[in-house]
Order: structure tokens, then C-alpha cells, then sequence
């Protein structure tokens, strides 16, 4: 494998300068933490939510750059985002780990860069992290609640 | 006499193979190590010369394949130094060798008001097993801590046996993650002081391939090997035991193979060591084991010891002074093992492997399956550079230059 075909410019700038990265949010309204045992990523993530939308998103955590800088371009992707939106848009995400491509690529923002982590299965987890954690985090706040852990375990 | 790992390398087919162009530098053997040419003859040889089932057949084919499988057999307990052939009970593994004693020993044998202690340096292997059976029975299980300077803290190891009722000790013989080589004597001591009837089970899974062990002079009950990380195939490993230690314990798997008689009324289970045989063995594995001992021997395991305990003496120096590297284990070359675990300043072990393996350089990252250490250390995950036979100074370069460039790459 090459370094650049994984590593892109833009995603080392997310993991050198990542953006809406704080441990805390005013008004949160959710916080999800997921973590990903096998390779020590850990991952958290708090939402506030106003008029069904997305007002503020920040993430913290532990973890190799690919999962941390999926995590950055994630928060620039969803923010301001209505609900039901930003799940499309993380299943569209999703899907591009598996090797469909973007329907939404514009919307994805930084986001389909990662497109090239797919070919590199052990990775593909570490970019789902913070996609998967605001999946659960919109999610339960719908179900009206405010906390959720979640553990991959394979 | 030392190690010529020119000489060596040629044995190895897959250290021969370039990675975009550069040699393969393997420092992974803490994980599994790579197999000689004469181990992979030795399979290959069973199967097309000796191929049919063993302990059964009354044709010559067979008679020579059961012949050959226990000649493993008491090779391996040679090798090993084994109490007697008897105690040599093949496996699949070092962790299905503790399975078994921790089925046909512990959970039979103790119950609440007892305790098994092990230690937090423990590979899961020997972690999970007396979790598992603590649980299920009400045994307490104890956990020895580690100190600062990556030794068990000898000390609270006192106090954990001081009420007498620890009446198991597992302990590891060498840490896969710190390379740290465990005094077993002195620590066996402490538990018999507290409880002569103690029982202890040594995982000897990265001892066993780097140094010379004598398991009878150890005076253990049991003694866990694997026989990928020892220049053998995957999927063989052993339970060295006291024969009289397995004549005591009902068997772990039950089966064809590990019975004298059998009707609807009864079973008589066979003799030690088949009686904890069931179904057909891991004959080709045995026979690759067998090789991979005498390749051992042949290099002279004093000589093995002696060859890492310099290398590894030259690993943590460079190290040592390399910027932003930090080693998790003991500095002392005699008092620990060539795997070594480090964390590079501002660069993730998964992105630093992933850097490595561009440079050819093979390392492993993660939790190492050990994660009441990892707990321990404050990270989640490490790399870890691990030695063999095959690996010289030559190596060093790859693996700096690589961190180097990590360091570069991913600097913030
Ligand atoms: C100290 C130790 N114990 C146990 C094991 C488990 O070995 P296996 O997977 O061969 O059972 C390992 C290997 O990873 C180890 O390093």
C-alpha cells in the first residue's frame, strides 16, 4: 500500500487541525460516546439540537488519524443539518466504506475523501467512528433520551 | 558461538520476499514467528509419505505416523525439560491448554471461600480463563498489579496471598507487551510459603521460544506452550503437566480417542496424556513441531538468548535516544525478553503501523491482548517491535527510519 493512497492531504489537515474538536458544548443536549476496543479508538460526541435541527456538534477523543479526521469532516458535514438529513447523509457515508459511491458527494463536504479507506478493510471502522456516533446520537435523541455508550467489538 | 543470520534467513521462505521493493523486515515473532524450511519439510512430509490416522491403524503407514507423532511428543518434552512424556498433552494452543486446566482443574476443584490469583500483566489467555471460571463457581479471583519500573509488585503480591486462600497461581513466565521476564522461582516460593498445596500454571508462550526453560527444575504443575511463536505451525501448542496431576483430572474434551471403554453404563476414560487427546490430533503440526524443536536445539537455545539479549540491548539504546519515543518495559537486557512495546509522541500506533508497513517493516499495534495492562499503562494501544533469530542490527534502520518518517508525517 501507498501512504498517499490512504493518508490524503486533506485528511492529515483534519487530524492536524481538526475543526469543531472541544471537550464540552453549551446546551448540549445528547452525548454518545462509541469506542472501538480493538484498535483503542474512542470517540465523544455532543449534540444540541434546536427546531429539529443540528445547532451544535463538537467531538473529542482518542484515536488514529483516519477515525479522528472522519470525525472532523463529519461535524462540518452535519452541522445545521435537519435530523432526518444528517442520518441520510450518514448512511450515504456508510455506504461509501463499502465501496458504493456518494450519492450526496457535494454534501458529504470532506467526507468523500475518505472514499479511498474502503480498499483498506482494518480502517474502514476507524472512519465509520464518528459517522456511526452521530447516527446514534440523533438517534437517541429522538427516542428522548440523552446519553448512549456504544463498544464495536469486532 | 553466536547466530548467523545470514545463514539463517535463507531457511525462511517468506523473509525472502521484497515489499514494494524493499527486504521484509519482519519484527512481529512476539506474535507469531516465521517457519523454517525444515519445519514446513516435516509437514510436508506427513502428508505425502506417512499420511493416516494415528493411535489407530494396524497397517504400517499408520504404525510409522503414531510412531512419529509421540516421537514429537517426547521431543517436545525434552525440549522443554517435561517432568516425563506422560505430562505432554497436545493442544491447539497455549490458550486451549489453559482452558483445559482451567475446566478440568479449577472449575472441579475450587469454590467460594477460594481464590486464583494471576497477575495484570497477563496475556488475555491467561486472564480470561480464571475471569470465566470465577464467575461460574464464586471463586474470588485476585490480580497481582505491576510496579513502576514494569516488574509485579512483589510486594502486594504478599498481601494478596497473606489470608492462605489462593489455592491456584497463574502466572506469566515472559510479558508479551513489556518483554518482561517473570522471577517464577521466587514467586512460586511466596505462594507455597502462603499455601504449600498452591497449584501453579506458568504461560510460557514467549519463554519458551527465546529461553532456555527447564519446566521440571521450575517445579510447576503446569506449563502452557504454542507452537507458532516457536519457529512451528499454527495450531499445535501443549500443557506440560505433572503425570500425576493429570491422573487426577477428568478429562476436558470428550470424545473418540481419549477412552479405554465405553458402553451405555459406563466410560473409562484412557490414560494421561490421551485421556486429554479427543478426536484426531494435530498430527502434521506435531511432526512440524518435532522440527521446529530440533532447529531450536541446533541453534542451542543459551545461544538464541544470547543472540536477543544483544539485540535487544541495541534496539532500546537506539530507542532510547530517538526523539519523541517513549519504551513501556524494562531497561535491563538480562530481565526482559526482545518484544518490545513503545509509543511514538504524537502519532497513533495504527498510523504508525500503517507507516512501517510502507517502509516493509512489519510491527504490531494494538491492545496486544492484554488489555488489564493496557489499563494499567494509561493507552489503548501500543506498537511493539518483537525479535527472533532471523533479526540482526540490519533491521534497526528500517524501523527508526520509518518512525522518523511517521513522526514527520503525521507531526501537528
Ligand atoms: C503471553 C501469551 N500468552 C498466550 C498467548 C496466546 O497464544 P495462542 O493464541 O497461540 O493461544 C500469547 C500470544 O499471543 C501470548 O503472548
Amino acid at each position: 500500500m501507498t501512504m498517499d493512497d490512504l493518508y490524503q492531504e486533506i485528511i492529515l489537515d483534519h487530524y492536524r487541525r481538526p475543526k469543531n474538536r472541544a471537550p464540552a458544548l453549551d446546551g448540549e443536549d445528547v452525548h454518545v460516546h462509541h469506542s472501538n476496543p480493538l484498535c483503542g479508538d474512542e470517540l465523544d460526541l455532543r449534540l444540541r439540537v434546536r427546531d429539529g435541527r443540528i445547532d451544535g456538534l463538537v467531538f473529542d477523543g482518542e484515536g488514529c488519524s483516519i477515525s479522528q479526521a472522519s470525525a472532523s469532516a463529519m461535524t462540518d458535514a452535519v452541522l445545521e443539518r435537519d435530523l432526518d438529513d444528517a442520518l441520510e447523509l450518514a448512511e450515504d457515508f456508510r455506504l461509501l466504506m463499502h465501496g458504493t459511491p456518494a450519492t450526496r458527494p457535494d454534501d458529504l463536504r470532506d467526507g468523500v475523501v475518505f472514499e479511498g479507506v474502503a480498499r483498506f478493510p482494518v480502517r474502514v471502522k476507524c472512519a465509520l467512528l464518528g459517522w456511526m456516533a452521530v447516527r446514534d446520537a440523533i438517534e437517541t435523541y429522538l427516542a428522548g433520551a440523552s446519553d448512549h455508550a456504544v463498544t464495536y467489538d469486532d | 558461538m553466536t547466530i548467523d543470520v545470514a545463514t539463517v534467513r535463507k531457511q525462511y521462505p517468506t523473509l525472502q520476499q521484497e515489499v514494494d521493493g524493499r527486504r521484509l523486515v519482519y519484527l512481529d515473532s512476539a506474535a507469531s514467528s516465521q517457519t523454517p524450511e525444515a519445519v514446513l519439510d516435516a509437514m510436508d512430509g506427513y502428508y505425502r509419505r506417512l499420511r493416516a490416522n494415528v493411535e489407530r491403524g494396524v497397517y504400517r503407514l499408520s504404525e510409522e505416523a503414531t510412531a512419529r507423532y509421540e516421537a514429537s511428543r517426547h521431543r517436545l518434552a525434552a525440549f522443554v525439560g517435561a517432568p516425563s512424556p506422560d505430562g505432554v498433552v497436545f493442544t491447539r494452543n497455549v490458550t486451549e491448554a489453559i482452558n483445559l486446566v482451567a475446566y478440568s482443574w479449577v472449575r472441579r476443584r475450587l469454590g467460594p471461600g477460594d481464590a486464583v490469583l494471576t497477575t495484570a500483566m497477563e496475556h488475555h489467555a491467561n486472564f480470561v480463563p480464571w475471569w470465566h471460571a470465577a464467575q461460574d463457581t464464586g471463586v474470588e479471583l485476585r490480580v497481582v498489579p505491576v510496579r513502576e519500573d514494569f516488574h509485579l509488585d512483589v510486594e502486594a503480591m504478599g498481601h494478596l496471598l497473606a489470608d492462605g486462600r489462593v489455592r491456584f497461581l497463574a502466572l506469566g513466565h515472559v510479558s508479551n507487551v513489556l518483554g518482561t521476564i517473570n522471577p517464577l522461582s521466587e514467586l512460586i516460593a511466596l505462594a507455597r510459603a502462603a499455601n504449600p498445596e498452591v497449584v501453579v500454571l506458568v504461560d510460557g508462550a514467549q519463554a519458551v521460544p527465546h529461553l532456555p526453560v527447564d519446566v521440571a527444575a521450575l517445579d510447576v504443575d503446569f506449563y502452557g506452550i504454542t507452537g507458532h511463536k516457536m519457529l512451528g505451525p499454527t495450531g499445535i501448542g501443549a500443557l506440560i503437566a505433572k503425570p500425576e496431576r493429570l491422573e487426577q483430572m477428568p478429562p476436558f474434551l470428550t470424545g473418540g480417542s481419549m477412552i479405554l471403554d465405553v458402553s451405555a453404563e459406563h466410560v473409562v476414560w484412557n490414560h494421561p496424556p490421551h485421556r486429554f487427546e479427543a478426536g484426531t490430533p494435530m498430527i502434521a503440526e506435531a511432526f512440524g513441531l518435532h522440527a521446529a524443536c530440533d532447529v531450536l536445539d541446533e541453534l542451542g537455545m543459551d545461544v538464541v538468548r544470547a543472540h536477543e539479549r544483544e539485540l535487544v540491548a541495541t534496539f532500546l539504546d537506539a530507542l532510547g535516544a530517538a526523539d519523541g519515543v517513549t519504551v513501556y518495559g524494562p531497561t535491563d537486557p538480562e530481565q526482559r525478553s526482545g518484544a518490545i512495546s513503545f509509543a511514538v509522541d504524537g502519532v497513533h500506533p495504527h498510523d504508525l503501523g500503517a507507516m512501517l508497513d510502507s517502509y516493509g517493516v512489519c510491527i504490531r499495534v494494538g491492545h496486544h491482548c492484554a488489555k488489564p495492562l493496557m489499563r494499567w499503562l494509561g493507552v489503548n494501544a501500543t506498537a511493539r517491535a518483537s525479535l527472533y533469530v532471523y533479526n540482526d542490527v540490519d533491521d534497526l534502520a528500517p524501523l527508526l527510519e520509518g518512525i522518523e518518517a511517521a513522526r514527520r508525517f503525521f507531526a501537528r
